[in-house]
């Protein structure tokens, strides 16, 4: 690592192909190393698997887990907790995103999700 | 072959779709993302549009042909599918989204077949134009470029 660029390892996590196409191609525009699931549950696997995440972007509404789940599944473990869980959604919903932030969300981002959310983020995270 | 010609066609045929109100501004951030690491990325990305919007349509079309409607699953599905072209900035189809979800809200089924008519119609032309624009950029541009992406 030794560029000034953010080199952290991102999951993303999106159920649709679009969306998760377009974060992951801003990610990497930011230098952020990505690995994007279709999946709330998928993204506990990688998490199980892969112990150098830096950051979890998720997407809110997904069938079956949800990503405020997935957020209080990280926030409850003793091994992901201190992982930034940063939430994506399309709708503005005023009680969503606070109980999100509640949970121990980073941010809570409305879609469509634009670099300069990214660069934000970034910006916290190397602080 | 006139490739500068081919490339005025090209840029024409983007402005229409942005003068006509076909696209808005994410299209924009779309291109802007694309780069020489990613040359054919918004491509890429409308194909996977036209993809899973054409997968959400035929769910709704299932959804709309049962005797008994569900609101909710409808607005589920039509949700998704205004959250896709809100990405891709395709913006008349997420007016028409947002409509079909009002009449959802009101149980309007007669209101959600009309919109949901409109939403086929758009989609349909939509991807007529953005194929022929994606089809002249890949004749215009150089030849070792002037490949299609997989589908």
């Amino acid at each position: 690592m030794g560029s000034g660029d953010c080199e952290l390892h991102v999951l993303a996590v999106d159920d649709s192909s679009v969306d998760r196409a377009v974060i992951a191609r801003i990610l990497r525009n930011s230098k952020y190393r990505v690995t994007a699931v279709d999946s709330a549950e998928r993204a506990l696997e990688v998490l199980e698997m892969e112990p150098n995440v830096n950051m979890i972007i998720t997407d809110y509404c997904m069938p079956e887990m949800n990503g405020y789940e997935l957020l209080r599944r990280v926030k409850g473990s003793r091994d992901l907790r201190e992982i930034p869980v940063v939430i994506m959604s399309s709708e503005y919903i005023p009680n969503r995103i606070t109980r999100c932030m509640e949970e121990g969300a980073e941010d809570f981002l409305i879609k469509p999700v634009r670099p300069s959310d990214v660069s934000r983020l970034c910006g916290r995270l190397r602080n | 072959m006139d490739y500068v010609h081919l490339r005025r066609q090209a840029a024409s045929l983007r402005k229409g779709l942005f003068d006509q109100g076909y696209l808005d501004e994410q299209f924009y951030q779309l291109e802007d993302l694309q780069d020489d690491a990613s040359p054919n990325f918004v491509e890429e990305v409308v194909t996977l549009f036209f993809r899973d919007s054409a997968r959400l349509m035929a769910n709704i079309d299932q959804a709309l042909d049962k005797c008994v409607k569900d609101f909710n699953k409808l607005d589920v599905y039509m949700q998704q599918l205004k959250g896709s072209c809100t990405s891709i900035g395709a913006s008349r189809m997420k007016t028409d989204c947002s409509a079909f979800r009002e009449c959802c809200r009101d149980e309007n089924i007669e209101g959600c077949m009309r919109s949901f008519q409109k939403i086929k119609r758009e989609h349909s032309v939509l991807r007529q134009k953005l194929e022929s624009y994606f089809q002249l950029l890949r004749q215009a541009g150089p030849v070792e470029c002037a490949t299609r992406p997989n589908k």
